[in-house]
């Protein structure tokens, strides 16, 4: 069922009339709720104009405080992709191998990781940083941070990958194979290359977890990234807790929206291609990733 | 090496416990309000849609961190929502299971709006033909058979879930890893048997699910 509109004939008289009651009845109840929130809020004086003019009004409150964090914010997510990637790509061929003793304990590491929260992996990683390096405090949330999203998801990766080679038609093995590569060629220069495209918008969507991940960094380990920032501006400008919130909000819902169209946009246009065998992964597929037990299947082609 | 199991100092049931009360209470709840979601998102009243949408798309988007640091800094401690608790532990623990309500229902909206993609089309186009409305088209006729399809999409956003309560540690939550943080401090000559009874946990609570409802949904899938 691809257009949804099967669901319902096109509206007659009737059926337009009840439209619009839904309509006006949601209306009410929608203004009944949002009245009653913010009459909470001006109760508690959050409302208030100078809670909320410094972000339009006060360069500082983004130059000290929003944009660094968001930078943080990114560096994160920037240096755990970069990290993941060529470890994951390890482990998803590692897990490929024809090779008992590769395959079994590198199936066993990935899902392993993807099994456990990655909050329980930052916090490892940051106690092990405190134990056994010289590593400067005010750089190992940083570290634990980074540790923790490349450990969950060079796993989290793996699983893509390996969905990405196995969604390509079987015949590009046997082509390969036809014409005399060996295996570690037929990898390389046939199945990875058309995989790594293949999987580029379930890539992007797992930068959206990623990003949405650092943010437990700045709640629970310390790290000065955008979310930290909902204690230091309200520290600053007058408790303004509830507005604070919303920027950063809308900051992280800005970046992550971008990214997640950015990805649909690339997997329609990859799925269009004429010049590829029409595998892709989308970001259902790297849902999938994410949850351990239930291998990532196939589902592109 | 484990000898820190044994001193009674840490209630590692307890917190595993409260995991999983937030895991169930926050299932149940984003089911239904997923559902729901759904519903709207598919359903013939433009503003309706729009809403569903526009919802999905602001929370999907929200770290799980910032939607329930949201809930207890802004709605809890800020507005004094108290959603019915006594003590600040029941106030912390609704509010937690709030903010991952909100935040899991629009991957359950997602999953069974997918579910219902699958339902072929003449199903619903026999369904209208009987004369059957929106309402009756949707819950008789589509919905059992997008659930049937979407048991293992949900069942991934189960474990995304479990995986995801710990989270409410950001909020003071007193589940696993909160105490799993607060042993590695104190116990810090045995950190990686820490982090090995806690890892095991999870393990515990995230690999029978998967295997279960993997088993599941291959048992109820509606076979074409």
């Amino acid at each position: 069922m691809s257009a949804t509109s099967v669901l319902y004939d096109a509206p007659g008289k009737r059926a337009k009339r009840r439209n619009v009651i839904y309509t006006v009845v949601f209306l009410v109840v929608f203004a009944l709720a949002a009245w009653w929130i913010l009459s909470v809020m001006a109760d508690k004086n959050q409302l208030a104009a100078e809670k909320w003019s410094p972000f339009v009004k006060d360069s500082k409150v983004w130059t000290t405080y929003l944009l660094p964090g968001l930078g943080e914010t990114i560096k994160a997510a920037a240096l755990a992709i970069v990290i993941a990637l060529p470890l994951g790509a390890l482990l998803g061929i590692g897990r490929l191998s024809d090779h008992a003793w590769v395959r079994v304990p590198v199936g066993a590491v990935v899902e392993f990781f993807r099994s456990i929260p990655v909050l329980m992996m930052m916090i490892f990683a940051g106690a092990l940083y405190v134990q056994f390096s010289n590593v400067s405090s005010d750089l190992r949330p940083l570290y634990a941070v980074v540790t923790g999203l490349v450990l969950y998801n060079s796993s989290v990766i793996a699983e893509v990958v390996r969905a990405g080679i196995l969604t390509l038609p079987r015949g590009q093995t046997d082509a390969a194979k036809a014409i005399g590569m060996r295996k570690g060629q037929t990898m390389g220069y046939v199945l990875l290359p058309q995989a790594v495209t293949a999987m580029l918008p379930a890539l992007v969507s797992q930068l959206v977890v990623i990003v949405k991940d650092t943010a437990l960094g700045g709640a629970i380990l310390g790290f000065a990234d955008l979310l930290s920032q909902k204690d230091t501006i309200p520290a600053n400008y007058g408790a303004n807790t509830i507005a604070t919130l919303v920027v950063i909000a809308l900051l992280y819902i800005v970046l992550n929206f971008a990214l997640t169209t950015f990805a649909g946009w690339l997997e329609k246009r990859l799925r269009g291609a004429k010049r590829s065998t029409g595998a892709v992964l989308g970001a259902d597929d790297a849902d999938q990733a994410n949850a351990p037990g239930a291998p990532a299947n196939a589902s592109g082609a | 090496m484990f000898d820190f199991l044994d001193s009674g100092q840490y209630d590692l049931l307890g917190a595993f416990w409260v995991t999983v009360q937030l895991t169930l209470y926050s299932a149940v709840g984003s089911l239904i309000w997923g559902t729901l979601l759904a519903g709207m998102r598919v359903s013939p009243v433009p503003l309706l849609r729009t809403f569903g949408t526009g919802y999905v798309n602001v929370v999907r988007n929200t770290p799980l961190t910032l939607v329930l640091v949201g809930c207890s800094l802004g709605l809890g401690q800020t507005l004094q929502f108290t959603l019915g608790g006594q003590d600040f532990k029941s106030i912390g623990f609704r509010l937690a299971v709030l903010g991952l309500v909100a935040y899991t229902s629009t991957f359950v909206c997602e999953s069974i709006r997918s579910g219902i993609n699958t339902v072929p089309v003449g199903q619903a186009e026999a369904a209208r033909a009987l004369g059957l409305s929106f309402r009756q088209v949707l819950t008789l006729i589509v919905l059992p058979q997008a659930f049937r399809s979407v048991v293992a999409p949900l069942a991934n956003v189960l474990i995304a879930l479990t995986k995801n309560t710990t989270v409410a540690a950001a909020i003071g939550v007193a589940e696993a890893a909160a105490l799993m943080k607060k042993m590695i401090e104190n116990e810090s000559s045995a950190l990686f048997a820490v982090f090995a009874v806690f890892a095991f946990g999870f393990i515990v609570l995230t690999l029978p699910t998967g295997l279960l409802l993997g088993w599941v949904s291959k048992r109820v899938a509606v076979k074409r």
